[in-house]
């Protein structure tokens, strides 16, 4: 029986300790500095929203971890040393191991500007950052302004909680157009409109220059770089993108990049030792996904595969087709395979777009323009079926194919109004083709 | 706006107050005649009850409900005892005659309902005279100030779109003090309803010229009872309509639970009434209508003639067909959520409380021990009055049918329908009836997670464990604890609410109707990841 010793109980971490309890009987501990029990990091805003306590966001009971035997332990590691295969903490206890996972998750960026640390700036990113919110924000006489940083899904998300408690807020955003290193024009440029229908003071092309300071420490003001203007707040959210939270590693001689360096196999430079999660990074891209993945699925497919791995059944980190989904305010976004943005997208991608002409909702279709084959779908407002556009890419479909069978991939709930047809009028105007809509059919939809 | 919604409180709590408040108002007592008149028409033949009751009702005195209550019961009571002392002297005597003649002059009745019935013809005063005012002052004021504290949540809120800010900050929805009042009204409204209506007859009062113009009759705590949970269910639906406004599953679910209280549940059975037909709820189906197949009502129905007899078939095609037919093809949804008027209150009036659910496992075992009790009660119950009915002896096995009856009106007719069912709405959420006790809802249950087309479908790996569902779910369902493992969910208790999948804010969930091959998928790797690792986990 080996003694697994897990650093983080984030969605990484719990989901490997799960898979391993699964699948042996090893010892494993979970240590975290941040709470004792692990919940969804996704959540945090919907506690200041008032959507729900935090007890509603740790997605087992408290009694889940002593009946499947996982140790539970609360501090801080400040300390690994490989050759005794021990962990120190901050308060100088140890803990041996036989083999340590790193799921250290992220922390917020900061770039250095004036006036960082001062009482007031937060990121948000730990249930930490929420009880400093619900510290220096928890109403608009407290809180008069706030001033985020940094537009990305973070930045948008805190956005929408202070606005919950009408909070002004100024949201500073040093691209031309929200988001719009990822997403296309003409989402970005929807999105745009949307934050500032709900009141937000969005400023695009502009960055922060410095954290300005009362007499007792707290933020009073930030200037903006471009302009010099001064802008009065009681809050700044930092919210410039996230990096591996592995400075307690530097000493430990495990290989370091920006996160701890790892293989297919989610091994580390250290026999024994492994990272997943946010915290990892990929020695090589794995296809045309980034070293450093940090969103909440990529963290829990490594822990599913690590676990195989530490009970013997070694298995490499190999995840299919990417997907991913948010919200911003009321839109909800969901991707399947790869769109990129005009900024970034290759020579060979075309897009196929359609947008409703009064409603939030709108699609951007990426394929091979040589090829037609079908790349990736971004979905505004119109909920669509993983399962479907993961068989679509595995088979290498062409657009015309997703476009007929386009019915069949909606997830709507029932009774929407529905926009195929639309779409494919559309597509068929600007192409000159003859797709016609095929009706949505179950025996499809659940042929395995 | 936010002024039109504040003075809409005032005018709410103003007309709650009047509500609240009518109920001290009014003098009641009975001339002579009046009294003479009454005891003629209900055949009472006792010889003090006359004498006891003039005592008691027929002054000058200017009574007010409770003191008019209680003397009428002592006054019952007195005459009661009287004949009970006779009937132990002749039972000491050995005097069997004398004795068995006694029991003529008793009068059966609950003390509070044979008050009620006086009481009724007592009244004076603002509700019985000028019922006109008194029901603006009361009805109006409540209507119109709720609506237009509602009314305005159209621009307040926002754009279409979830609502769900504060509702953990706010007193009235997360079990502060506002919640626990609206626990104690409740709770004492319906304690007063079922076992005190004599003390609520001004109420009853309000609503007699819209009872009289429906039936023809005047009203009866039963008749206000069905105009008070219209009333309450439209103004809530309106609520509903606005806070939901982007999602037209809820809309279209909305206005048929609405339109199935009223016509089905309100106006058909009073409209029956007024051609001298049985009051009945179409879409009522037993075991939930617990007394279908009492036998009195067996009686009733089969005396009725030909709508009677249709009405005896309809009932029991609707709970042998009908039911678990819509069910297999549409998942007990279609009732619960979409008929049903004990889900329709709890999906109006109770949907700001939806998110007070248990949703621990223990809750869950709780529930299941609970409601199938309640399921096989009912049955035992009605296999006792079937047998009854049949054999016409009012034993079996010793155990009076009637006693198993009173027993399952009082404990989980009134009770847990009721007192539990609506009054814990702010504390246990809106479901507490539907969840712990319906034994419908258990039956459809078994069909529903054993033989359905329906299930909540798990969009694939798109769950981020948030728990929105979760917490929003009335029924107590871990919805996440499905979602995030990839897994569909396919439970007994779902009633198909949808909220679930409304609320979540990465499109994962949606209910559905298809093939029942692969309802129920369990996975340990969720899609998205390496497929041969998927291929290898989760084949079982
Ligand atoms: C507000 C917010 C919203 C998000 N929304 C989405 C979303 O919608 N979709 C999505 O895909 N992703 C989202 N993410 C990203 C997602 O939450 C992360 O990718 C994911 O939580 C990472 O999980 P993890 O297990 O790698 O690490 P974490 O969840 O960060 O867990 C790491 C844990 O380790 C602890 N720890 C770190 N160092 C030490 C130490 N030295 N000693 C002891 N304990 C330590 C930390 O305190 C933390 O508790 C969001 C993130 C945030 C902050
Ligand atoms: S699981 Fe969803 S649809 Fe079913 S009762 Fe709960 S919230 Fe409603
Ligand atoms: S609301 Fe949606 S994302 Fe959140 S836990 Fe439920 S299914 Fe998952």
């Amino acid at each position: 029986m080996k003694h697994i010793v897990i650093i983080g109980n984030g969605i990484s971490g719990v989901t490997a300790a799960r898979h391993i309890r699964k699948n042996s009987d090893n010892k494993i501990t979970i240590i975290s500095a941040e709470t004792k029990y692990f919940f969804s990091r996704t959540a945090l805003m919907y506690v200041y929203m008032g959507h729900m306590k935090f007890e509603h966001t740790q997605p087992y009971e408290n009694w889940f971890w002593k009946k499947n035997n996982i140790e539970l332990k609360q501090g801080f590691v400040s300390d690994v040393n490989t050759d005794k295969k021990e962990l120190t903490f901050k308060d100088s206890s140890t803990i041996s191991y036989d083999q340590l996972i790193i799921a250290t998750g992220s922390k917020p960026n900061k770039f250095g500007w004036p006036g960082q640390d001062l009482e007031g700036v937060m990121g948000m990113y730990h249930k930490q950052d929420l009880e400093k919110l619900e510290k220096y924000a928890p109403n608009n006489n407290v809180c008069k302004r706030a001033v985020i940083v940094g537009g990305g899904l973070i930045g948008i998300e805190l956005a929408e909680m202070l606005r919950s408690r009408k909070i002004p807020v100024t949201f500073l955003v040093r691209e031309t157009s929200f988001w719009n290193g990822v997403l296309p024009a003409q989402e970005s440029e929807m999105i745009n409109k949307h934050i500032k229908e709900h009141h937000i003071d969005l400023r695009l092309n502009t960055n922060l220059k410095e954290i300005k300071s009362d007499e007792n420490g707290r933020v009073k003001s930030i200037i903006i770089a471009e302009t010099g203007e001064e802008i009065a707040c009681n809050v700044v959210g930092l919210t410039a993108g996230v990096t591996p939270n592995i400075d307690f590693l530097k000493e430990s001689g495990i290989e370091l990049g920006r996160g701890v360096k790892v293989n297919r196999f989610l091994e580390t430079n250290i026999k024994d030792i492994f990272a997943i999660g946010d915290c990892a990074e990929q020695h090589e891209a794995i296809g045309q996904r980034r070293n450093i993945e940090a969103v909440w699925y990529t963290g829990r497919m490594m822990g599913e595969t690590l676990a195989q791995t530490i009970c013997g059944n070694k298995t490499a980190y190999k995840p299919g087709h990417w997907f991913n989904s948010a919200k911003f305010l009321d839109i909800e976004y969901q991707t399947y395979g790869w769109v990129f943005s005009e900024r970034s997208k290759k020579e060979n991608e075309a897009y196929f777009q359609w947008q409703h002409p009064t409603d939030n909702k709108c699609i951007t279709i990426s394929f091979d323009k040589n090829t037609n084959k079908f790349l990736g779908i971004n979905t505004f407002g119109i909920r669509m079926r993983h399962e479907i556009f993961d068989k679509w890419l595995t088979e290498n479909q062409p657009i015309e194919h997703v476009l007929e069978y386009l019915a069949d991939a909606n997830f709507d709930p029932e009774f929407f109004k529905l926009h195929e047809a639309e779409i494919i009028a559309k597509f068929n105007k600007e192409n000159n083709t003859n797709i016609t809509l095929k009706k949505k059919s179950w025996k499809r939809i659940f042929a395995r | 706006m936010k002024l039109i919604k504040q003075s809409g409180l005032i005018i709410f709590l103003a007309g709650l107050t009047f509500f609240i408040g009518i109920l001290f108002t009014g003098s009641f007592n009975l001339t002579q005649t009046e009294l003479d008149t009454y005891i003629q028409e209900q055949g009472y033949k006792s010889e003090v009850i006359k004498d006891e009751l003039t005592k008691a009702v027929v002054t000058e005195d200017n009574l007010n409900i409770f003191q008019f209550s209680s003397r009428t019961i002592n006054a019952f009571e007195a005459s009661n005892n009287h004949y009970d002392a006779l009937i132990a002297k002749y039972n000491k005597e050995k005097n069997w005659d004398k004795k068995g003649q006694q029991y003529q002059y008793k009068i059966s009745g609950k003390p509070h309902t044979l008050s009620y019935t006086l009481a009724k013809k007592a009244g004076k005063g603002l509700a019985a005279d000028n019922t006109g005012l008194a029901w603006f002052l009361t009805f109006g004021l409540g209507i119109i100030g709720a609506l237009m504290f509602i009314i305005p949540d159209v621009v307040l809120l926002g754009k279409p779109g979830i609502k769900n800010d504060g509702i953990f900050l706010s007193a009235a929805t997360n079990r502060g003090w506002i919640g626990w009042f609206a626990f104690i009204f409740l709770v004492t409204f319906y304690i007063l309803l079922y076992f005190k209506a004599d003390l609520i007859v001004n109420w009853v009062y309000l609503v007699d010229p819209i009872s009289k113009s429906i039936s023809g009759n005047p009203a009866s705590q039963w008749f206000l009872y069905g105009f008070l949970y219209c009333v309450v269910m439209t103004v809530m639906a309106i609520r509903m309509y606005i806070k939901y406004r982007h999602n037209k599953y809820q809309v279209l679910r909305t206005t048929s639970v609405l339109f199935f209280q009223i016509v089905f549940a309100f106006l058909i059975p009073e409209i029956l009434v007024r051609f001298n037909q049985p009051w009945y709820d179409f879409k009522n189906a037993f075991p939930l209508d617990y007394d279908f197949f009492f036998k009195w009502n067996l009686n009733e129905l089969i005396a009725s003639g030909g709508l009677g007899i249709f009405i005896l078939v309809w009932g029991i095609v609707l709970t042998i067909v009908v039911v678990p037919v819509m069910v297999y093809f549409f998942g007990k949804r279609w009732y619960c959520s979409w008929v049903c008027g004990c889900g329709g209150l709890a999906e109006t009036l109770g949907d700001p409380y939806r998110q007070n659910s248990s949703k621990t496992l223990l809750s869950w075992r709780v529930e299941r021990i609970v409601i199938h009790s309640v399921l096989v009660f009912v049955l035992v119950m009605t296999a006792f009055a079937l047998y009854t009915f049949f054999s016409e002896e009012s034993q079996v096995l010793g155990i009076k049918t009637q006693t198993i009856q009173d027993i399952y009106g009082f404990l989980i007719g009134s009770i847990f329908a009721g007192v539990i069912g609506t009054g814990f709405y702010p504390i246990f959420g809106n479901r507490v009836w539907c969840r712990f006790g319906c034994p419908l809802a258990a039956y459809l249950g078994f069909v529903q997670r054993f033989k359905s087309r329906f299930r909540i479908t798990t969009n694939g790996g798109q769950c981020i464990s948030c728990g929105n569902c979760s917490t929003y779910c009335e029924q107590g369902i871990d919805v996440r604890s499905y979602a995030q493992k990839g897994e569909n969910i396919v439970r007994s208790s779902c009633v198909g609410c949808g909220i679930c999948s409304a609320v979540c804010p990465r499109g994962v969930l949606k209910l559905e109707n298809g093939p029942e091959e692969g309802r129920i998928n369990p996975t340990d790797v969720l899609l998205g990841n390496d497929v041969d690792l998927m291929n290898l986990v989760n084949k079982k």
